[in-house]
């Protein structure tokens, strides 16, 4: 039974790209939730799971739950966007902003940064401690935004757990930190506790790239892994929120394995650090 | 089973999956595809994380066809052998199309072969190759099933000739193979992937 619900739809290939067309539509109707332009490879894969966590047998049976009962809806959310990511996940991503993104935020005499699609707060929290060890915090505010209210909850409550912190500190280590990672969090029963000085920096919103508008001007974007779930036509809609978001000569880091190449505002942007995958809006002509 | 066996036009795609001692079973067999075969290979090796893969670069000399780390949202092409990138799982979309995913390991892996094999299984069905070889764990094992719930063709490298066998046996266990090869017998199977004669089954 696991097998088949994980493993191959044998005789339900079809009916599963129907049911998950309705599904798709019924959260976007009845939740306000647009995730009609993710890529499906990845959707598929992640419905799949919630079935069998869910106990469903059917993603029709899924989607009766759900408009009947918000919990259901809630708890399909965490399927759906939350990643686990790692502080300072791909140390090289954070060394290159280092050494030649901050140099030149520098020139700024406060920052706007936007943390999009922040998930658990990770990635919020590596940009705020990299900002501080540069002496740039003080003035700078992070905007973290995601869809799923209980990331959004996790995230601003700083709380991780202590297992994860070993592999943070590398990956900190890595960054070219000149502190300790330790300097920034309390360690008790078995968590790790951020500073409340951190959080005092970081905005943690509700925002949605498939549906929102932008909301403040900002010197640099983080946007990583998450362009990968997106359509193309989606990607363009996120890339122009960022477009229209970043001030002229503003920063844009994606994920490793993203790209703006095939993306209409390909021309708006330039490489800064390609190999890190860092882009500067080009000054309006 | 069935031999010799001749793939012909009979598979539009291959999957392989491996792990421990994968990089030297991956060089008998790369080698082994021919210019003509108009099947794609997608291939998902198990290797250190938070390291740019090299694969394609130690590959590409030993292959005729071209070989390619695979990129996110491009368009499959014929003949082609991608390698999923690190620490991404690789994933087959309609298209058919190439999708990364950031999610979470399976099996501890990321790129997970299970993850492939049955997002392959999906776009392919029955027109699909799924081959399992050398590695210590069960990645995969689910995936094969897959391959095989289809409708496709499922190989498995000969436990007994596997550096680690692992993965070999727990493929065996979930399901009947249609093939249970020695690396060289798989070598010239794909050896076979556009060649005329009587087409496999």
């Amino acid at each position: 039974m696991d097998a088949e619900v994980a493993g191959a739809p044998a005789k339900s290939g079809r009916e599963f790209e129907i049911e998950l067309e309705l599904l798709i539509d019924a959260i976007y109707h009845s939740y306000h939730y647009d995730f009609r332009g993710y890529a499906p490879a990845s959707l598929r894969r992640r419905l799949r799971a919630a079935l069998v966590s869910l106990e469903c047998r059917s993603l029709s049976q899924l989607q009766d739950k759900l408009l009947r009962d918000p919990a259901v809806f809630a708890a399909l959310l965490d399927f759906l966007t939350v990643q686990v990511s790692d502080m300072f996940r791909d140390p090289g991503y954070f060394r290159a902003l280092r050494r030649q993104v901050v140099p030149l935020l520098r020139t700024y005499p406060s920052l706007k940064v936007w943390v999009a699609g922040c998930s658990t707060g990770e990635e919020a929290y590596s940009l705020a401690i990299l900002l501080r060890e540069e002496g740039l915090l003080a003035n700078t505010l992070i905007y973290a935004t995601d869809i799923n209210p209980r990331s959004l909850f996790k995230a601003a409550s700083g709380v991780y757990d202590a297992g994860r912190v070993a592999g943070f500190t590398t990956n900190h280590h890595g960054s070219g930190a000149h502190s300790s990672l330790s300097d920034y969090y309390s360690a008790a029963y078995g968590r790790a506790v951020f500073d409340k000085s951190l959080k005092d920096h970081i905005v943690f919103s509700d925002h949605s790239l498939a549906t929102d508008s932008v909301f403040a001007e900002v010197q640099l974007v983080s946007c990583r892994n998450v362009l990968i779930y997106f359509s193309r036509a989606l990607q363009d809609r996120a890339l122009g929120l960022f477009d229209d978001a970043l001030c002229s000569g503003g920063f844009l880091g994606i994920g490793s394995k993203e790209s703006l190449r095939f993306s209409s505002y390909a021309d708006a942007f330039a490489d800064f650090v390609r190999d890190e995958k860092i882009f500067r809006k080009r000054t309006a002509a | 089973m069935i031999a010799p066996a001749v793939l012909g036009d009979r598979v539009d795609a291959v999957v392989i999956g491996a792990s421990a001692g994968g990089v030297a079973a991956l060089s008998m067999l790369l080698p082994a595809l021919p210019l003509n075969s108009r099947a794609s290979i997608f291939i998902v090796l198990h290797l250190p994380r938070n390291k740019p893969s090299v694969l394609a670069d130690i590959f590409s000399p030993k292959c005729v066809l071209p070989v390619r780390e695979a990129e996110d949202k491009e368009s499959v092409a014929c003949g082609t052998v991608y390698f999923a990138p690190s620490d991404y799982h690789l994933l087959l979309d309609q298209g058919p199309q190439l999708a990364l995913s950031a999610d979470d390991p399976v099996h501890h892996s990321r790129p997970s072969i299970d993850v492939l094999f049955e997002s392959a299984a999906e776009v392919y069905r029955d027109r699909l190759l799924g081959i399992i070889l050398t590695g210590a764990n069960e990645d995969g094992a689910a995936g094969l099933a897959a391959v095989h719930d289809s409708g496709g063709i499922t190989v498995v490298q000969r436990p007994e000739t596997a550096p680690s066998p692992q993965m070999a046996l727990s493929a065996l266990k979930l399901r009947p193979v249609d093939l249970v090869l020695s690396l060289d017998r798989i070598a010239a199977l794909l050896g076979t992937l556009g060649a005329t004669g009587v087409p496999f089954q």
